[in-house]
């Protein structure tokens, strides 16, 4: 019982309660760079999450094996390797996405949070826990690059998917798709998840009867 | 594989490398031998792993890859010549040959200019693509050409990679008017047929005047002015070591 409790928590850890996107805030520069649309930020998140997780999975098979004066050069090879393998494969599904992610596929590599995972959980947890934890966190950046990316798409480009949402007489809000919308739409979604955190702070301490003063 | 690069190996000092422990279990004993060759089995361990997985990835990849690719350059050269149903692969060597080009391979073609002889359903030719690339507003725009040898013209062009501003620059690719430019763009060579009778340029927004003028698209002028410079000096390049040889070209090569 308190395994499976342990197992749900490892991943739902990455999703919420340390989303990587809203509430570590790491990984930004991927995220800003890539989001101008739904399609670049599914595939960016995708391939994060392959990475992630085969990553992760390496570290814990050989967490017992590496010294830790070299920990963290092995850490970039595997991670570095997996993110070979995702560059082939995105050339070989699709090289127009390939074309639009540009270098960004590369710079996964040193993307924060793969790195950040291996070195605070993947190498001091077993290889179950581990990847479970890896799919928990890639989806919560999933979620985050998404909620980037479509806002961004529907307000600079006026389309979902790449299907137009408003017909032709919409005039595009160039802006949101340019590097400035990135950040005025990540400000946007901090804004709103730190109003939520602080009213259900206020709603819990109301119902306590404490810190009413802050109302 | 892993062949360290023997210039540096020299440098390296050798002595015996100790590390303090500040704290942990082994705080109170002699500080200890940094463990070597345990590193060095870790590192070669993980590399010969990572070099297995990167290998297989490659291999498993590389047929759809290479396919993509040429899927990729052939839809461009259709799109810059409708006519077309199918294309070979040229190139124009600096002694005014034209060679076919055979396989993927980039040996011995460094000096050529790579061209495509597209050919209409009866194996005439129909038109040749070739490409271009010149400095935009964010970074290369590289397009593909048309030249039809009847009229002596760029007849279409086809944006095949560039990073411009959305909806400004990439305007090239949609804007209608910007695309009526290339309807037959004069790149007729001179009389020697050394270079282009006249320089192909992008001019301000509506002060086009001449047929060898691009009218720019106004608040884009910095991409049209790339496509201009990339078709001149692409055209500067390859039209005068193609055109005395179109009579080889005209039918498509049994081969």
């Amino acid at each position: 019982m308190n395994a499976t409790v342990d197992i749900w928590d490892e991943f739902t850890e990455g999703i919420w309660r340390q989303n990587p996107v809203f509430v570590m805030v790491l990984g930004l520069c991927p995220m800003l760079a890539v989001t101008v649309s739904a399609v670049n930020a599914l595939t960016m998140g995708l391939a994060t999450l392959f990475v992630l997780v085969c990553s992760s999975g390496l570290v814990s098979m050989m967490r017992k094996l590496v010294p830790k004066e070299v920990r963290i050069a092995t850490y970039i090879v595997i991670i570095a390797t997996f993110v070979t393998v995702v560059d082939y494969i995105i050339q070989a599904v699709s090289l127009a996405l390939y074309e639009a992610l540009g270098a960004f596929i590369q710079l996964i590599v040193v993307n924060c949070i793969i790195l950040g995972r291996a070195e605070a959980h993947a190498s001091k947890n077993p290889p179950i826990p581990a990847m479970i934890n890896a799919v928990g966190m890639s989806i919560g950046f999933v979620i985050g690059l998404f909620a980037l990316g479509s806002v961004r798409e529907i307000l600079g480009a006026g389309t979902l998917f790449g299907v137009s949402l408003f017909g032709s007489n919409f005039q595009p809000w160039v802006i949101m798709v340019l590097p400035p919308g990135g950040f005025f739409v990540l400000g946007g979604w901090l804004l709103f998840f730190s109003w939520w955190a602080r009213r259900k702070q206020r709603t819990q301490a109301g119902r306590t009867g404490e810190g009413t003063q802050h109302a | 594989m892993t062949s360290a690069s023997p210039p540096t190996q020299g440098s390296i000092p050798v002595r015996p490398v100790t590390v303090v422990r500040a704290t942990g279990p082994g705080g109170a004993q002699p500080p200890q031998k940094l463990p070597t060759a345990g590193m060095i089995r870790t590192l070669g361990l993980v590399s010969a792993i990572c070099g297995v997985i990167i290998v297989a990835a490659y291999q498993s990849t590389y047929d759809a890859v290479a396919a993509n690719k040429r899927i990729a350059t052939e839809r461009a050269v259709f799109k810059v010549i409708p006519a077309a149903s199918s294309i070979a692969e040229y190139l124009a060597l600096p002694s005014g040959e034209v060679a076919l080009k055979v396989g993927a391979g980039e040996t011995a073609a460094s000096a050529g200019i790579r061209f495509f002889a597209a050919y209409d359903a009866h194996g005439q030719l129909a038109g040749v693509a070739a490409e271009g690339a010149a400095k935009g507003y964010a970074d290369t725009v590289r397009i593909m050409f048309g030249y039809s040898p009847a009229c002596q013209c760029v007849v279409g062009i086809g944006v095949v990679a560039m990073r411009e501003t959305p909806g400004i620059g990439d305007k090239i690719i949609t804007d209608r008017e910007f695309l009526a430019n290339f309807n037959a763009l004069d790149v007729k060579l001179n009389a020697e047929l050394s270079a282009l009778a006249n320089e192909v340029k992008a001019v301000k927004h509506g002060a086009k005047t001449q047929a060898w003028q691009i009218d720019a698209i106004a608040g884009a002028t910095i991409t049209s002015r790339a496509v201009g410079k990339a078709i001149n000096d692409a055209a500067q390049a390859l039209l005068p070591r193609l055109v005395p040889r179109l009579d080889a070209l005209q039918q498509r090569s049994k081969s």
